[in-house]
C-alpha cells in the first residue's frame, strides 16, 4: 500500500470548522420561516379536539397546521422502514398526531411564523383538547400489559422472535452447573450536540424541491420525501449541511419534520425551516437501550459453555419506525468472541408511552456484550477461576475462521465471522492492563483504605452492512479530483479518509482531492451512514472508482506517449514511464486529452480540438464503447458484514463513603483490520469510550410514573464533562484484515461504547465484592447495592485469588 | 440603546455592539437572545446554541474578554459591549490562533459543533493561566461538553495551545531582536 493509506494525515475538514465557517443547519436559511411544533405533553391521550384560531391570530403567523390541514400521503402513519417477519405488530407515527398520542413529545400541530420566538407564542396559544388514558411506562409495565400503548397490539408486543443454534435446552440439562442470572440496562440516548433540523426550498419555476437535513442518509430522506409529497425522484434534492453529531438518531427517516417543513415550503411558495432545541430532541427524537434479560447457562468443570438460553424484553418505545435492528443486533452480537455449544435467544419487543427507540450508537450491542460479559464473569464467580482463564476457553480460535454462529445477523445474511484473533487480543489487554500484576495493587491499596476493582470485557462487531455503496472519481483539466458518495458525514473525518484512499489510488497529491459526502445532487445512488459503514463501504467504493478513473487516464496517456499503458505511473499528479520523469504529461493535461473538443475554452483545452491533429482521423473521436473524461463510477457490495472486535479493561476506585466510582486506568484493544487513518480511528475509540463511561454510570432516561420525562435537559440528564472521562484512554491495536473488501478494512465508528458499561460493571465488582446486575449504576444505586449486601449473612470481598472473581452471596451460583 | 420602530407587534430595540473588532448594530426585541443575535442578526454563525439553558457551552463568546455564554443573555443587556466570537479567533493575517492551530494538531474536534465554545473559552482560559498543569488544563475545559472526542484530545489541545502561544511569542520577540 502506497504512502497516505496508515498515516496520521490531520483533516482536511478542520479549518473552516475552527473559523467559525461550518455550515450546520440552522446557520442556513436566515431568510427562511420559522416552524414550530405543539407536541404532546401526555404520554398516552385521545385528542378530543384542536382549536388554532388564537394561534392565527399572533403577529407574524403564517400557518397552523394539524393532522386534518394534511393531504392523504401526510395524514397515513409514516413508513416501517425495515419490515421483518416477526413484526407482527408494527405501528409508526403520524407525522401529526390523528386523534391519539403516544407519548409526551409527540408533535400534534405545527406553526410557521417569521421567527422561531413568534412560531413558540403561536405555539403556546394552540388550545389542544385531551383525555387522558393509562400510560404504560417502563419494561414492567410493557410485560404486564394491564394497559395497552395500542388498542390493536394485544401484549404491547410489537414483536417476538426467536434463534436458535443447536438444542439448548438438551445442552443445558445436561451440563455439570447451571446458573441463571437477570440483568438489566436502561435508556440512554444519542444526544448529539446538535439536535435534529431541516430546510426546504421549493422552486415554484422549476417544480423543485431542495432541503437541507441534519441525517446519516440524504437518499434515504430524498426517497421518503419524494414518496410523501407525490414528486418524482427528479424533483428532489436532498443536501446534507455540516451535521454536528449523529450516534444514530439521524438515522431514522423521514422524522415528521423532514416531511411537514418541505410540504410546508411547498404550501407558502416561501422557504421553511425547523431547527429542533433541546427539550425537543430529548422528548421527539430517539432513545435506545432499555432492555430486560434472563439468562440461564450451562457450563463443564472448566467454565466452557455448553449451552446458553436468553430471553430478554426489549422497549422500543411508542413506535417502531425502524423495525427489530437493535433487538436483533442483540440477540447476535451478544455471543461476542466466544462459541457455546448450544445457544437460543428469545425476546419480545414492547411498546410503552414513551420516545421511540431506534439505535445509538453500539445499537443494541452493548446491551448484548453486558449480557454475555456479565454472565461469563459469573462462570468464573462460581467455579472460583480467573476471569481471563474462562474467556480463553470459551474463544473462538483463529484458525476455525470463517467462524459460523448459526444465527441470521441484522443484514438477513448468516451471522459469519471472517476473521479474528481473539486469544492474541486477550493476551494483548491482559498485557495492556497489567492484569496478573493486579492482585498486589488491590492488595496495596487495601493496605490503605482504599477499594480498586479490575474488570475486562470483549466484544465482536459486525461493521460495514450492505447492501451496498458507490462512489463517482472525476479528473477535471485541472488536475484536480473531484468525489462523491452518497452516505454521509457526521464529524467522522470522511472526506479525508476518502481522499487518502483516492490520492494513493490515483498517484495525486491529497490537496487536489476534493470528497463531497450526502449530496444527491452528486451521487444518487447510496444506503447512509450507520453501523460502521463509512470506511468499509464508501472506502471501498472510492477506490474501485478511483481505480477505473486511473486505468482511463492510463489508457489515454499511453495513446499520447505512444507507450503501452503498462510501461506508465503516476506519481505526484504526472502519468509518466516508469522511473522517467523526463517523459510526464499531468493528469490535468490527459482529462483535456481525454474529452475531445471542438471549442477550446482555454489554453490547455487547445491540445484537445478538432484542428489540433490528435487522434485516427480514420475513428470516431470517442470511440463506440468510450467515454469523454478521465473518470470512474463504482459500487461496493460486500456478501455480508465484516466482524470487527475488540477488549477493554479498566481500574476503578470506589468510594468507600460516598460510593463514587472513579476510573483509574481504561485500556482498550482494537481491531478493525488495517488502519487508514490511526488518528482518527484512536478519536473515534475516545469518543466511543466517553459514551461508555456515560452509558455506565451517568446516563439514564428519568420517566416518572406517568411517562413525563423528568430529566429532559443537559442540567439532569449527565453526559460526561472531561471530569467523568477516564484521563487517558490507552489504545493498542491488532490488525486482521477482511477477506471481505478490496482493503482489508473493518469499521470502527462504534466499537468504544460497546463494552463499556459491561468493563465497568466487572471492574465495579471487583472493587465491591458484589454482584452488579443493572447499568448505569450511580453513587445511589451503589450504596443501596451495598446496604443490600450488608444484609445478607454470605460473606463478601474475602479470600479471592488474583484476578479472580466474586463468590455469589446470593447462591445463584446453583449446581445443577 | 433607543427605543424605535415595531416587528411583528413587537418594539425594537438598538443594540450597539463591538464584534470582532468591527461596530455592529442590530436591531432586535427586548427578549432576543444574544446567541440568537450573533446568528441570526449579525449572521455569525460560527456560535453554536447546543441546549440553550447554559450548560453546554457550545455558545460560549468572549464579552469584554472574559467568557460567557450567550445563550443566556438579552441582546439588549450586551448593549456597548465588546464581542468576540470564534469568527474573530485567528490572526489578522488569517493565521489560525493559537488555540485553533492546537486542536487541528491535535485532532481537538469531530464534527465541530461544540468547537466555537471550547476555542472561545481555552483561549481566555490561557490568558490567565498560560502555562496550565493536567488539572488546571481539565479544570479550563471543565463545563463544556462534547460528545464526539472524549475530551482526550481537546485536553492536549490547551497544552499544545499554551506552548504554541510561547513559541509565537519567542519568534516574534526573536524577529524584533
Amino acid at each position: 500500500m502506497s504512502s497516505l493509506f496508515g498515516a496520521r494525515v490531520q483533516r482536511v475538514e478542520d479549518d473552516r470548522l475552527l473559523r467559525g465557517r461550518g455550515a450546520f443547519l440552522d446557520d442556513l436559511g436566515q431568510d427562511a420561516l420559522a416552524a414550530a411544533f405543539v407536541r404532546s405533553p401526555h404520554a398516552h391521550a385521545r385528542i378530543t379536539g384542536i382549536d388554532v384560531s388564537a394561534a392565527l391570530e399572533v403577529p407574524g403567523v403564517v400557518a397552523v397546521y394539524t393532522c386534518q390541514d394534511l393531504p392523504p400521503r401526510l395524514a397515513q402513519p409514516l413508513p416501517l422502514l425495515i419490515p421483518h417477519p416477526d413484526l407482527t405488530h408494527g405501528r409508526t407515527p403520524y407525522p401529526l398526531a390523528s386523534g391519539e398520542v403516544n407519548h409526551v413529545g409527540e408533535a400534534v400541530a405545527m406553526v410557521v411564523a417569521a421567527d422561531r420566538y413568534l412560531a413558540e407564542d403561536a405555539a403556546d396559544l394552540v388550545d389542544v383538547s385531551y383525555e387522558p388514558l393509562p400510560a404504560v411506562v417502563g419494561l414492567d409495565a410493557a410485560r404486564a400489559a394491564v394497559h395497552l400503548v395500542h388498542d390493536d397490539v394485544p401484549g404491547n408486543r410489537a414483536a417476538n422472535s426467536v434463534q436458535e443454534h443447536g438444542d439448548t435446552a438438551a445442552a443445558i440439562a445436561a451440563a455439570p452447573h447451571v446458573l441463571e442470572l437477570d440483568l438489566e440496562i436502561e435508556r440512554s440516548a444519542s444526544m448529539p450536540l446538535e439536535g435534529r433540523g431541516v430546510l426546504a426550498r421549493w422552486d415554484g419555476q422549476s417544480e423543485s424541491l431542495v432541503l437541507w437535513t441534519s441525517t446519516q442518509t440524504s437518499t434515504g430522506v430524498r426517497a421518503a420525501v419524494a414518496a410523501k409529497l407525490g414528486l418524482d425522484l427528479s424533483q428532489v434534492d436532498v443536501i446534507t449541511p455540516d451535521v454536528g453529531g449523529g450516534f444514530g438518531v439521524k438515522i431514522v427517516h423521514p422524522w415528521p419534520e423532514e416531511v411537514l417543513v418541505p410540504w410546508a415550503a411547498r404550501m407558502l411558495g416561501q422557504p421553511v425551516k425547523f431547527t429542533e432545541d433541546r427539550r425537543e430532541h430529548f422528548i421527539a427524537s430517539a432513545h435506545e437501550r432499555g432492555q430486560q434479560h434472563h439468562v440461564t447457562v450451562g457450563y463443564d468443570d472448566d467454565g466452557r459453555i455448553l449451552g446458553l438460553d436468553v430471553r430478554f424484553w426489549h422497549d422500543n418505545g411508542a413506535y417502531v419506525p425502524y423495525g427489530l435492528i437493535v433487538p436483533i443486533v442483540t440477540s447476535t452480537q451478544l455471543l461476542g468472541p466466544y462459541k457455546p455449544g448450544a445457544y437460543r435467544v428469545e425476546f419480545d419487543s414492547l411498546y410503552t408511552n414513551t420516545v421511540l427507540v431506534t439505535p445509538y450508537r453500539g445499537a443494541g450491542r452493548p446491551q448484548g456484550c453486558f449480557v454475555m460479559e456479565r454472565t461469563v464473569d459469573a462462570i468464573a464467580a462460581a467455579l472460583r477461576l480467573d476471569r481471563t482463564l474462562v474467556r480463553e476457553r470459551n474463544l473462538i480460535q483463529p484458525g476455525e475462521m470463517p467462524y459460523d454462529q448459526g444465527l441470521i445477523f441484522q443484514d438477513g445474511r448468516p451471522l459469519i465471522y471472517d476473521s479474528g484473533d481473539y486469544p492474541a487480543m486477550l493476551a494483548k489487554i491482559k498485557d495492556l492492563i497489567g492484569w496478573e500484576k493486579f492482585a498486589l495493587l488491590k492488595d496495596a491499596a487495601a493496605a490503605e483504605g482504599r477499594r480498586i476493582g479490575i474488570g475486562l470485557a470483549c466484544y465482536v462487531e459486525g461493521t460495514g452492512v450492505g447492501p451496498y455503496e458507490g462512489a463517482h472519481v472525476v479528473v477535471e483539466t485541472s488536475g484536480k479530483v473531484k468525489v462523491a458518495t452518497g452516505l454521509t458525514s457526521q464529524g467522522q473525518g470522511h472526506r479525508t479518509m476518502l481522499a487518502q484512499l483516492v490520492a494513493d489510488e490515483l498517484g495525486v497529491p491529497m490537496a487536489d482531492v476534493d470528497v463531497v459526502t450526502g449530496d444527491t445532487r452528486r451521487f444518487g445512488y447510496a444506503v447512509g451512514t450507520f453501523a460502521s459503514r463509512t470506511a468499509v463501504m464508501s472506502g471501498s467504493a472510492v477506490t474501485l472508482a478511483a481505480r477505473k478513473a486511473r486505468q482511463k487516464a492510463l489508457r489515454v496517456a499511453a495513446g499520447a506517449l505512444e507507450v503501452s499503458p503498462d510501461d506508465l505511473e503516476i506519481t505526484g499528479g504526472m502519468v509518466q514511464v516508469r522511473g522517467d520523469p523526463d517523459s510526464g504529461i499531468s493528469l490535468g493535461t490527459v482529462a483535456v486529452l481525454s474529452n475531445p473538443l471542438r471549442y477550446a475554452f482555454d489554453d490547455a483545452a487547445k491540445a484537445a480540438t478538432q484542428f489540433a491533429g490528435g487522434g485516427d482521423p480514420g475513428k470516431p473521436p470517442v470511440e463506440p464503447d468510450d467515454e469523454p473524461g478521465i473518470e470512474g463510477r463504482a459500487y461496493f457490495s460486500p456478501v455480508r458484514s465484516t466482524f470487527a472486535s475488540g477488549m477493554h479493561a479498566a481500574i476503578v476506585e470506589t468510594d468507600p463513603d460516598t460510593a463514587e466510582v472513579r476510573i483509574l486506568r481504561y485500556c482498550v484493544v482494537h481491531d478493525c483490520g488495517p488502519l487508514i487513518n490511526p488518528q482518527i480511528v484512536e478519536g473515534q475509540i475516545h469518543g466511543g469510550v466517553a459514551q461508555g463511561v456515560g452509558g455506565a454510570l451517568y446516563e439514564r432516561m428519568a420517566y416518572d410514573e406517568d411517562g413525563q420525562l423528568v430529566n429532559a435537559s443537559f442540567m439532569d440528564f449527565l453526559m460526561p464533562y472531561v471530569s467523568e472521562v477516564p484521563r487517558e484512554v490507552e489504545i493498542d491495536h491488532l490488525e486482521t484484515p477482511s477477506p471481505l473488501n478490496p482493503l482489508g478494512i473493518k469499521g470502527a465508528g462504534e466499537a468504544g461504547v460497546i463494552p463499556g458499561a459491561a468493563a465497568l460493571a466487572a471492574a465495579i465488582e471487583d472493587a465491591e465484592g458484589i454482584p452488579v446486575r443493572s447499568m448505569p449504576l450511580s453513587p445511589s444505586d451503589l450504596f443501596e447495592l451495598r446496604q443490600a449486601s450488608d444484609q445478607q449473612t454470605a460473606p463478601r470481598a474475602g479470600g479471592r485469588q488474583a484476578g479472580g472473581a466474586i463468590p455469589f452471596p446470593d447462591g445463584s451460583g446453583n449446581d445443577g | 440603546m433607543s427605543a424605535a420602530d415595531e416587528l411583528h407587534g413587537e418594539e425594537l430595540h438598538e443594540v450597539r455592539l463591538t464584534v470582532n473588532g468591527a461596530a455592529r448594530t442590530a436591531r432586535v426585541p427586548a427578549r432576543r437572545l444574544l446567541s440568537d443575535c450573533i446568528r441570526h442578526d449579525l449572521r455569525l454563525t460560527g456560535t453554536h446554541v447546543g441546549c440553550e439553558h447554559g450548560v453546554c457551552g457550545a455558545c460560549t463568546i468572549l464579552l469584554d474578554g472574559l467568557p460567557v455564554r450567550s445563550c443566556l443573555l438579552l441582546a439588549v443587556s450586551a448593549d456597548g459591549c465588546d464581542i468576540t466570537t470564534v469568527e474573530g479567533l485567528a490572526e489578522t493575517d488569517g493565521t489560525l490562533s493559537a488555540v485553533q492551530q492546537a486542536f487541528f494538531e491535535c485532532h481537538g474536534l469531530q464534527c465541530g459543533f461544540c468547537t466555537p465554545g471550547f476555542l472561545t473559552t481555552i483561549t481566555a482560559g490561557l490568558r490567565v493561566v498560560p502555562d496550565p498543569d493536567d488539572e488546571q488544563a481539565r479544570e479550563m475545559i471543565g463545563g463544556n461538553l462534547c460528545r464526539c472526542t472524549g475530551y482526550q484530545n481537546i485536553l492536549a489541545s490547551v497544552h499544545r495551545a499554551a506552548e504554541i502561544i510561547r513559541e509565537r511569542a519567542a519568534s516574534a520577540s526573536a524577529g524584533r531582536a
